[in-house]
């Protein structure tokens, strides 16, 4: 078996930097990813924030670029979920759609997924009303009812993206403040369609074989009421994308990958970049960033192996 | 590459076959859906002469996602003899659609 120097899994922003990263350094790199490269960046309308685009890409068209970036690199590409990584430096194994790959290091750039509320039903209304991505699925609900459900900026992004589509928009949120930016708690009181509904949970959702509503708890006043709505977006937090990791890996409360600022994890030669990892700022440019450096400590690692 | 499919051929391709038929419920503007579709467009080579893959723009037919209350994308649907066997929301891998034709489409 052909042992690569690099195994990256996950083609984001974060495995496909530290991929360009680790081939310009001569170091021979395969990249696993289980769908086209571009990661959540594919799942975002535009960016504001990422340098050089002053007024804004499309998140299809950067993940297009980034892939583009890629083609005239020599690395190797598997499409594949991977299902475990085994072994130690210099000689892990990883499992990806039925093969073995061999490796001297893993860099796990597999990234974060939009968490489930937990609700009963939830499972059987994805996809029937429950959406995780507005982008997607918004055209389903013009001039319908839908809500919102989150406090970060995912929320609120989303929330005026649907403002445009949608009859009318509830936000809903646990608590009384928004950890969102301001900017876009500003743009959506400038909206006339959305109303925000603080200090509030879904208890049940209500329809079959489609969403028809929710059952809304007041968590000051234990309050309940139904709201009738046609489509639910989620969106509560990110979980890591790290079932195939090790189990001595460490991890954080929320089960993201612990590094330090070089991105190496507390098992030699496995490093981590992007979402996956524990850390305050989640976004394109961090994760690019990340992979970067991942890619630079990995690459330095191999020289010493 | 799997064929396209339209509100008016739907039921001809689809309902009619005499084989299983898996479709892709599909938009351009869809950052999911372009990261499935090349995945789907291998499944079509490796199932071909067994299943039958077709995608449907949901932009430009709006008769079969309503009849079928699609109202996510990408949304993969699995028919066999006119009736749909399962359905799979959002991006998934190659390896559980495989496993999803070989148990129920193939079985």
């Amino acid at each position: 078996m052909k042992s690569h120097d690099a195994i990256v899994i996950g083609g984001g922003p974060a495995g496909i930097a530290a991929a360009m990263y680790l081939a310009r350094s001569s170091c021979s790199v395969l990249l696993c990813e289980q769908l086209t490269p571009g990661g959540q960046v594919l799942m975002t309308d535009s960016l504001e924030n990422y340098p050089g685009y002053p007024k804004g890409i499309k998140g299809y068209e950067l993940a297009d670029l980034f892939v583009a970036h890629l083609e005239n690199l020599p690395v190797d590409r598997v499409t594949g979920a991977v299902d475990s990584v085994t072994g130690a430096a210099g000689k892990f194994v990883v499992r990806c759609a039925g093969h073995e790959y061999a490796g001297k290091t893993v860099l796990a750039c597999a990234g974060a997924r939009h968490r489930a509320l937990g609700l009963d039903r939830e499972d059987a209304l994805r996809g029937r009303g429950v959406s995780y991505c507005a982008l997607c699925d918004g055209n389903f609900f013009r001039g319908q009812v839908v809500a919102v459900v989150g406090g970060g900026n995912s929320a609120l992004e989303e929330t005026l993206y649907l403002s445009k589509i949608a009859g009318k928009v509830y936000l809903i949120h646990r608590r009384e403040l928004f950890r969102g930016t301001k900017t876009f708690l500003e743009r959506l009181k400038a909206t006339g369609n959305v109303a925000i509904l603080p200090n509030t949970i879904i208890v049940e959702l209500h329809g079959d074989p489609g969403l028809t509503g929710l059952t809304l708890r007041n968590v000051q006043s234990g309050e309940e009421r139904h709201l009738p709505v046609d489509g639910l977006f989620v969106y509560v937090g990110l979980e890591p994308a790290t079932g195939f990791l090790p189990a001595e890996l460490q991890r954080d409360g929320q089960g993201f990958i612990l590094t330090d600022t070089e991105m190496r994890t507390n098992i030699p030669g496995i490093f981590a970049a992007g979402d996956i990892r524990s850390k305050l700022c989640r976004q394109v440019i961090t994760a690019a960033g990340d992979g970067a450096t991942a890619a630079q400590a990995a690459f330095i690692f191999l020289e010493q192996l | 590459m799997a064929e396209h499919v339209t509100d008016a051929t739907f039921e001809d391709l689809v309902i009619k076959s005499d084989m299983p038929v898996l479709v892709d419920f599909w938009a351009p503007w869809c950052g999911p859906c372009r990261a499935l579709g090349p995945v789907i467009d291998e499944i079509a080579k490796e199932y071909e002469g067994k299943v039958r893959v077709y995608k449907i723009n949901v932009d430009e037919n709006l008769a079969t996602p309503a009849r079928f209350a699609i109202r996510a994308i990408p949304t993969l649907m699995l028919f066999k003899n006119g009736g749909t066997l399962e359905q799979i929301t959002g991006g998934v891998a190659k390896t559980a659609i495989a496993e999803l034709l070989d148990k129920k489409a193939l079985a």
